[in-house]
């Protein structure tokens, strides 16, 4: 039986009818149309769909859309402001060179977005520790975790 | 991978929600374990009732001396909360050791103990801890002990149209010293070995002590022989290793790719050493 459910996403409420069994990233990409949400591994590994669901990481794949009913949801595509200009962390994965192809790179900045949220001045250590669920498979993760250091310097 | 279709409830009401359970819904926490196995298709559920919306499953509070822990408590929340890190710490930091953020910030308590996946962290700090899990149906609530509730793989003392509504922990004495030492595989973050020990000290010695190991074998366990060998006996590096060399004793260890049965044994033993070590020098 399809559920009606009530997401914000990215600050913009929507209604829709959905199958229980439609994943949040099938959500976000295919209804809605927010392509910035990856999906890579599809089992719950790789982290490239991490979006937040009321201020907590998620990985996209691993959660029903009818689980987000009532909730908000923030993707990649709601950091920055409405004027282009791009979020602090955004902004250092620019800088520090913390991509290469890029897949990964949506996911990357969801988590790290919730490291330094819960921890404003991580050490490298704490870094790496809090990119468990996320893999990269261009960087090698040195630039990732500059780029996560640069964030926190310019105080996310 | 899309799972087979289902129904979805998500009830206001624990009521509510055991009386969809009663007539064969299947619950529904943190879907860490269940939706991956939904997409695979090695579960298809036929109704899914949501407890993790349930308030009344979502606390972490103090009462007699103990820490009463509802089911829909997050890892992240076991693992942060000021009540599990001050009173519970073996708690917080077996939560801490479990998946990544993500997994944190959705997996449960209750979802974890229920599955019971031989390799998941918390069963062995539980059977250290010997904390009671209460479990309640449409009919009532019965509480049970950690050693009674895991049977083996996947199997534990739930019937059914029963869940796990709350773990119960102690508070921990301030002189025990808690830790728990995992082996991880390093691609799923699971456990090879994962072992929790808690120590007190008696003088010189080793008071009672408390250990509880999971990945080695179909479900987590005890090693009352660790413990028989240390307490009375100097707290010393020959007594940990001696002691040590019990932990698989009788044990039939698990073997699978990531590690032989005879390596996971041996492994237990110096995780087990480890968590000991660790453990004593936490204690005063
Ligand atoms: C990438 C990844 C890494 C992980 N790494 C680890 C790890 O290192 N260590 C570890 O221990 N775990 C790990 N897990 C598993 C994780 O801890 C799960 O959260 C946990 O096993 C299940 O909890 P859940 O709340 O997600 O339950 P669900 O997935 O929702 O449910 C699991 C099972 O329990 C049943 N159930 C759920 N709640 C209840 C209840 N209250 N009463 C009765 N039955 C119930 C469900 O019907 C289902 O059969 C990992 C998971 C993932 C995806
Ligand atoms: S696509 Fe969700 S974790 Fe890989
Ligand atoms: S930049 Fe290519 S996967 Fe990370």
């Amino acid at each position: 039986m399809n559920r009606t459910i009530n997401v914000s996403v990215n600050g913009k409420r929507h209604t829709h009818e959905v199958e229980p069994r439609l994943l949040l990233i099938h959500y976000l990409r295919e209804v809605i149309g927010l392509t910035g949400t990856h999906m890579g591994c599809e089992t719950s590994l790789c982290g490239a769909c991490t979006v937040e669901v009321d201020g907590k990481a998620v990985k996209s794949c691993t959660m029903f859309a009818v689980q987000a009913d009532g909730t908000e949801v923030l993707t990649v595509e709601g950091l920055a402001a409405p004027d282009g200009k791009l979020h602090p962390i955004q902004e250092a994965f620019w800088n520090e060179h913390a991509l290469q192809c890029g897949f990964c790179t949506p996911g990357m900045i969801m988590v790290s977005k919730q490291i330094l949220e819960r921890n404003p001045d991580p050490t490298d250590a704490e870094i790496r520790e809090g990119l468990d669920g996320n893999l990269c498979r261009c960087t090698g993760y040195q630039h990732i975790v500059n780029a996560v250091r640069t964030a926190a310097k310019a105080g996310v | 991978m899309i799972a087979n279709s289902f129904e979805y409830s998500s009830p206001a009401t624990l009521a509510e929600a055991l009386g969809l359970i009663a007539d064969g819904a299947k619950p529904l926490s943190g879907g860490m374990s269940l939706i991956p196995m939904m997409k695979l298709r090695l579960a298809s559920p036929e109704h899914l009732v949501d407890l993790a919306r349930l308030p009344e499953l979502n606390y972490i509070r103090e009462e007699h001396g103990e820490l009463h822990i509802g089911a829909a408590a997050t890892h992240h929340d076991v693992e942060n909360a000021p009540l599990t890190r001050g009173k519970c710490p073996l708690l917080a930091e077996t939560a801490a050791h479990i998946g990544d953020i993500q997994v944190r910030n959705r997996g449960t308590i209750g979802g974890s103990v229920a599955h019971a996946d031989p390799a998941a962290d918390y069963p062995a700090a539980l059977q250290a801890l010997e904390a009671k899990i209460v479990l309640r149906s449409a009919s009532g609530e019965r509480t049970v002990s950690t050693a009674d509730f895991f049977i083996d793989t996947f199997t534990t003392a739930l019937e059914p149209g029963e869940i796990v509504v709350e773990v119960i922990v102690p508070v921990e004495p301030g002189l025990t010293g808690t830790s728990y030492q995992k082996c991880l595989q390093p691609a799923s973050g699971f456990a090879i070995v994962g072992v929790a020990a808690r120590v007190r000290r008696d003088g010189d010695n080793f008071g009672p002590v408390q250990i509880g190991i999971t990945g080695l074998t179909g479900t987590s366990y005890r090693a009352t022989a660790v413990e028989n060998a240390l307490t009375g006996k100097p707290a010393t590096e020959e007594t940990i290793r001696a002691a040590a060399a019990h932990a698989a004793d009788g044990v039939d260890a698990n073997s699978d790719l990531h590690a032989s049965a005879e390596y996971r044994a041996s492994l237990a033993v110096s995780y087990t050493a480890r968590a000991i070590r660790s453990a004593l020098s936490r204690s005063a």
